[in-house]
């Protein structure tokens, strides 16, 4: 599904240099995990995928489905299937969560050709997937993001996913900031999601995560650069070394 | 926080000074058609004097810099073609109100609702002029004189001088609904003054809302008396089309534990320039006044002007000031600001702020934020900002599936959320905020 090659890329306005040719292939169905030390560049590359302003892809390239990701303005990405649940969700005070979900809901069913949603119908299915993810209803009508705790920006997130049923999600640190129950609220709420014909990349420090969401491989990335990937045994290893061994014996 | 720099323009020079701005006085004068008689020919003649002795504004003048006021001192406006078919704005249509029409400033008797409403007395400046010792003439002219000091304010002066009709509207009680002034226009090249004197008594309270286009250009004020515990609300939504001039005056005197809120909406328009002075004399009075502006310079020029000057003279009372411009394609915005504290006003709680979101690089925000205080127990804050759209929270929406120009649509909105607080009531929050995002989604692709 989501297939990167040989991925260079820098800061547009510094001359530095984050991605240093990496390549990743997420076939269809599967979890991938992506664990790494702080500023080995897993945000620039949820960034660069999901089509933010600020780098420059000087070589290599990345398909979802075997179309080029990379030339696309970001709602073209979101349209084409792809979901970034953001590392730091971002605070919009006097839009409401509602009307901003709502819009982009509709605007993703028309640029696929689909009819859009009305209210009612809008309106009951995020009721429903708020109950599961524990969400108050009454939060769903406040700003988007204004005054939620840290854990519950992050289950809005899920929310966001949910409702937006993407074929390809990546999950920039999810779990950071999410107490126990909260953590297996979202790793439920993942897991109903999985399923043959979509993906995840999760990006994550910790183990725990990984295991309420079994993933299929687990990629170790270091300096912009996928240097190791294994089984889910490689998370646990990371658990319990750090990343010193492994980074040493990639070379 | 930014104070922007004085923007210089070109202008012609006054060859020397007053005789040359008499000469243009007298002209600005002569082409109208002043009223005669009535019960305000006192504060008229009274007005005509202090203009005389103020002259026109030049653009050296200290609350003039920002905004040049030649198209105010042309003795006529460049006409502006009419319609043949013109709405009125859907703005508060299906609200239950009663509705006061006027056409290129005079007042509609037949297209007005009947004036009768328990708790108001509502009467036209025109009608009223036969009366002899009405209870408008000690404020007709006189809230407009005080704010002479220490500021002049020429077309304040001007506006009580020319005045041939407005509302006179004495709230006694508090009536099941609000006023709606609605103006209309019917001839291309009509230069309007229209001007509203509102008492409001001991404990009454009034919602009062007007919309519409003036005129080719416009000269409107509201006198605004309100008696201890008295409280008005004012929603201003004088919407048009691009190229009107457009100068209003709000004039408040608010006694103790009196409130008022107003709130002012500006969409296209060459020039405008809203003065707002408000004088709280009592205690534990509040005056909340707030203003959202858009303005895109792709219709043509577009220059908007701010200019408020609240003063504080009683103990306990609280001011805010909350105005936000949305500027595009080479779009002006001017805000002056001013919050006086008279000595001996403790405990004042005083707030401005005003903001500009520039679009792009070609649009511009001057602003000129002061505080004056004599009191020492006292909080006021002031603060100004310049800014462009947030990429990150842009890149959040778009990256949920939201179109650019959409996402722009959003956050445009929620600049403007702090100034649409202010509007106390739900439903006319909604409906003006739903303008706002059809004015926004009209302008996308621009
Ligand atoms: N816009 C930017 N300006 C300057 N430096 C940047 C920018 N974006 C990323 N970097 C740098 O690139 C490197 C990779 O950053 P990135 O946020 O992708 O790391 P990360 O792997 O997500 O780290 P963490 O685990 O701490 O979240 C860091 O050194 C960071 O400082
Ligand atoms: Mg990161």
């Amino acid at each position: 599904m989501l297939k990167i090659n040989n991925l260079h890329v820098k800061l547009e306005e510094e001359d530095k240099q984050i991605l240093k040719g990496l390549s990743l292939e997420v076939p269809a169905g599967q979890v991938h995990a992506i664990m790494g030390p702080n500023g080995s560049g897993k945000s620039t590359l949820s960034y660069v995928l999901s089509g933010r302003d600020g780098y420059e892809v000087t070589e290599g390239e990345a398909t979802l489905d075997g179309n080029d990701l990379l030339d696309l303005e970001p709602e073209e990405r979101a349209a084409a299937g792809l979901f970034l649940a953001f590392q730091y969700p971002v605070e919009i005070p006097g839009v409401g969560n509602m009307t901003f979900l709502r819009t982009a809901v509709n605007a993703q069913r028309k640029a696929r050709g689909l009819a859009e949603m009305s209210s009612a119908e809008f309106l009951k299915a995020i009721r429903a997937k708020a109950a599961e993810l524990q969400i108050d209803a009454e939060m769903l009508k406040r700003p988007v993001n204004v005054g939620f705790s840290g854990g519950e920006k992050k289950r809005n997130e899920i929310l966001q996913m949910a409702m937006l049923e993407p074929r390809m999600c990546i999950m920039d640190e999810t779990d950071s900031g999410l107490d126990v129950d909260a953590m297996r609220l979202v790793a439920d709420g993942v897991n109903a999601l999985r399923s043959p014909d979509r993906s995840f990349l999760v990006i994550t420090h910790y183990q725990r995560l990984l295991n309420h969401i079994q993933p299929d491989v687990v990629h170790i990335m270091s300096n912009g650069r996928i240097v190791k990937s294994g089984g889910p045994e490689l998370a646990l290893q990371v658990e319990e070394e750090g990343y010193g061994d492994l980074l040493a014996e990639a070379g | 926080m930014s104070d922007t720099a004085v923007q210089t323009k070109e202008v012609t020079p006054q060859v020397s000074g007053a005789p040359v701005a008499a000469d243009a006085l007298q002209t600005r004068l002569d082409a109208m058609h002043l009223p005669a008689g009535g019960f305000t020919s006192a504060a008229r003649a009274d007005a005509l004097t202090r203009l005389r002795d103020m002259g026109l504004p030049g653009p050296r003048d200290e609350y003039w810099r920002f905004t040049n006021p030649r198209d105010f001192n042309a003795p006529a406006p460049a006409p502006i073609s009419v319609p043949e078919k013109m709405q009125d704005s859907p703005l508060f249509q299906d609200l239950d109100r009663l509705k006061l029409i006027f056409v290129d400033g005079e007042f509609d008797a037949v297209a007005s609702d009947s004036l009768g409403l328990e708790g108001i007395q509502i009467e036209t400046l025109a009608q009223a002029d036969e009366v002899a010792d009405h209870w408008a003439k000690g404020i007709y002219g006189s809230l407009e004189a005080a704010g002479q000091k220490p500021v002049n304010r020429p077309f304040a002066a001007l506006n009580t001088v020319s005045a041939r009709d407005g509302m006179l509207i004495r709230v006694t009680g508090k009536p099941s609904k609000p006023v709606h002034i609605v103006h209309r226009r019917a001839s291309e090249d009509a230069d309007v003054t229209w001007h509203h004197v509102i008492r409001a008594e001991e404990g009454a309270e009034l919602t009062l809302l007007e919309t519409g286009m003036v005129g080719a250009r416009s000269n409107g004020m509201i006198e605004a008396d309100l008696a201890r515990g008295a409280k008005l609300n004012y929603i201003g939504a004088r919407q048009a089309v691009h190229q009107k001039l457009e100068l209003s005056h709000i004039f408040a005197r608010v006694e103790s534990e009196a409130q008022l809120k107003a709130f002012v909406l500006s969409v296209n328009g060459t020039l405008m320039r809203h003065e707002t002075v408000v004088d709280i004399v009592g205690d534990d009075a509040l005056a909340h006044v707030a203003g959202a502006v858009l303005g895109d310079g792709n219709d043509g020029p577009f220059h908007h002007d701010d200019t408020i000057f609240i003063t504080h003279g009683g103990l306990r009372c609280e001011s805010r000031q909350v105005y936000k411009k949305v500027l595009k394609n080479g779009a002006e915005g001017v805000f002056q600001g001013k919050i006086l504290v008279k000595p001996g006003a403790q405990k004042t709680d005083g707030y401005q702020i005003s903001q500009a979101l520039l679009l792009d690089e070609r649009s511009q925000f001057l602003a000129k934020p002061e505080l004056e205080i004599y009191a020492d127990d006292v909080v006021c804050s002031h603060g100004s900002t310049t800014g462009a759209i947030d990429e990150t929270a842009l890149f959040y929406l778009r990256s949920r599936g939201v179109p650019k120009e959409r996402a722009i649509v959003f956050l445009v909105l929620s600049f403007l959320a702090d100034a649409l607080e202010e509007i106390e009531d739900e439903d006319l929050r909604g409906q003006i905020s739903d303008r706002l995002e059809a004015w926004l989604t009209r302008h996308e692709n621009q």
